[in-house]
């Protein structure tokens, strides 16, 4: 079988184990989804400009939402595979390793896909969400949304190699994912946060996802309060593009395959 | 890759792990065609020895040459990932590891028609399930499978490829009888397909049923060579004939001869002898010898 159809089979695969297990898709889709409401029923005011909080949380949701299909997904999935001896197998035989995480970038755009159109959804109907009405806004939307979560798919398998068993995974990741979600401006409006606090979440990438989509969901206007006076577009494709470079390289270089006591 | 010499030529292979030497000093061939099973203790070294054949792990010193390719370049280390010619190693060898990976949430059917899809000429991926006995599991989930049954599938995804020589780490562990028995069937059918096979087994009477020549390694050395009949000497060993004494207890004489001391003895009692044996030692005798000497 050719190589590229080999990949798409297996993205296929990966897809289909993660619908059969369906509490992983009830949680994975209806999470966000649940967090929107929870928060667009405590804070229901204005942050400024007219911009309602839903309006702004919803923007840090989708990034969020990314980010949990890529990083934390697979920070967490891929040790328990190499636990289960499930990569040590698929090393043993002449699939190119390439097909293995092909697979996954299929499961991950499959997941956001499908999480983010819920999350939109129900936003929209019950949450009042302004949709972008400009060709613009929406092709913005798309280059922050695959550039966003080719890093954070890119970081997830970087970071795969930390967690020494599959069971310590999530321990090792969801504090990350977590602090980054309060401190990149998905809870809270970003200035809002102390400047240190700014500073230091403007070195990951979440923080620069969550701006990106600002300038799609909320007004041009809005802009001038983000912390750099606009939503500095190019800047957020900057930190995104480097982020993909420099976690692409520790992919390659650090991946393992094996457990250590497989030696 | 050539098809005339040896599947496997292995030469002073050593292997340590930090001051512990896992392997050393061992030598081996494999001849095309041979079933050639590896014995010894846990932690003895076949597992490491073996996994250093598949190119999963790195030996410290000696040669080895696995269908004419060092497992170790063709295993694609750094720099060598995804080679043309790792690839095509890869596609003559078959692997069943001593623990089974699981793919949790896919069927028998749809793990073993993906692995097919890795290999340039694979076998029929239902005629695989049917020999490996999971006809009637084609459609289960993998998780639900008992132990027995996931090693099956362990081995339809080791033979699916149609693999020139096949890896078999301790294959029949979880099996009852039976299934050992059939498994058997099925390993002499490869064989008599071509197909090379390297196994380790804990079973005496496995590798005395399936192998043509067995190696004896202990704390990380080669202690013994040979076919299962010559193993140490095991065709050479005297036999025990043991009959009941007139006084109540057992009598017992070692010798070259048993059947003159047989018939020596039909004389003496004038027709049958109480309780009459003659044995010689199992492999299973000579193997805790060889273990418990080493």
């Amino acid at each position: 079988m050719n190589a590229p159809t080999l990949g798409l089979r297996q993205g296929e695969l990966e897809i289909r184990q993660f619908l059969r297990s369906r509490e992983q898709v009830v949680f994975t889709l209806l999470f966000p989804a649940v967090m929107i409401v929870v928060f667009g029923s405590i804070f229901d005011g204005t942050i400024g400009d007219g911009v309602q909080f839903t309006q702004y949380f919803v923007t840090g949701m989708i990034a969020t939402g990314l980010m949990t299909a890529g990083f934390q997904a697979l920070a967490i999935q891929i040790p328990m595979e190499r636990d289960r001896g499930v990569l040590k197998r698929l090393l043993g035989t002449p699939m190119p390793k390439w097909v293995y995480f092909a697979g996954k970038v299929l499961m991950v755009a499959f997941i956001a896909v499908l999480e983010t159109i819920v999350l939109i959804a129900v936003s929209t109907a019950f949450f009042g969400l302004t949709l972008p009405d400009t060709g613009t806004q929406w092709l913005t939307f798309c280059w922050v949304s695959v550039l966003g979560i080719t890093a954070c798919t890119l970081c997830g398998v970087a970071f795969s190699s930390l967690a020494r068993t599959g069971r310590s995974a999530p321990a090792v990741v969801t504090p990350v994912a977590l602090v980054l979600q309060f401190t990149s401006g998905v809870f809270f409006v970003f200035t809002s946060l102390p400047t240190w606090m700014q500073n230091v979440a403007a070195i990951f990438p979440l923080k620069w996802m969550c701006q990106g989509l600002r300038s799609v969901f909320l007004p041009a206007v809005f802009g001038a309060r983000e912390p750099g006076g606009s939503y500095e577009l190019a800047k957020v494709a900057i930190v995104l593009g480097v982020w993909c470079v420099a976690a692409l390289l520790l992919c390659l270089t650090t991946f393992k395959w094996t457990t250590k006591r497989d030696g | 890759m050539e098809d005339q010499g040896s599947a496997i030529v292995v030469q002073g292979l050593r292997k340590t792990y930090g001051d512990n030497v896992a392997v050393d000093a061992v030598d081996l061939e494999v001849a095309r065609g041979e079933i050639f099973a590896l014995l010894g203790p846990n932690g003895a070294g076949k597992t490491t020895t073996v996994e250093i054949l598949e190119g999963y792990r790195k030996r410290d010193a000696g040669t080895v040459q696995v269908l004419g390719t060092d497992p170790a370049v063709a295993a694609g280390g750094p720099g060598t990932t995804g080679s043309e010619h790792a690839r095509r190693w890869r596609q003559q060898i078959g692997i069943v590891l001593q623990g089974t990976g699981e793919f949790d949430e896919l069927t028998v059917g749809e793990v073993v028609r993906h692995f097919a899809r890795f290999y340039p000429k694979p076998d029929d991926p239902a005629s695989v399930i049917e020999r490996v006995g999971l006809a009637d599991k084609v459609k289960a989930r993998t998780h639900t499978l008992s132990g027995g049954q996931k090693r099956r599938l362990d081995v339809a995804l080791g033979i699916v490829g149609r693999p020139a020589l096949l890896f078999l780490d301790e294959p029949t562990t979880g099996f009852d009888p039976e299934a050992r028995r059939e498994f058997w069937g099925l390993i002499r059918d490869l064989r008599d397909g071509g197909t090379t096979i390297l196994l380790t087994t804990h079973y005496l009477e496995e590798a005395e049923a399936l192998a043509d020549r067995v190696g004896v390694i202990a704390a990380g050395r080669l202690i013994a060579l040979d076919t299962p009949g010559r193993l140490g000497r095991r065709d050479e060993a005297l036999a025990t004939v043991s009959w009941r004494a007139d006084g109540g207890g057992w009598e017992r004489r070692r010798s070259a001869t048993p059947t003159a001391v047989v018939s020596e003895l039909a004389e003496r009692y004038g027709g049958e002898v109480p309780g009459l044996t003659v044995s010689r030692p199992t492999l299973e005798d000579i193997y805790l010898d060889m273990i418990g000497a080493s």
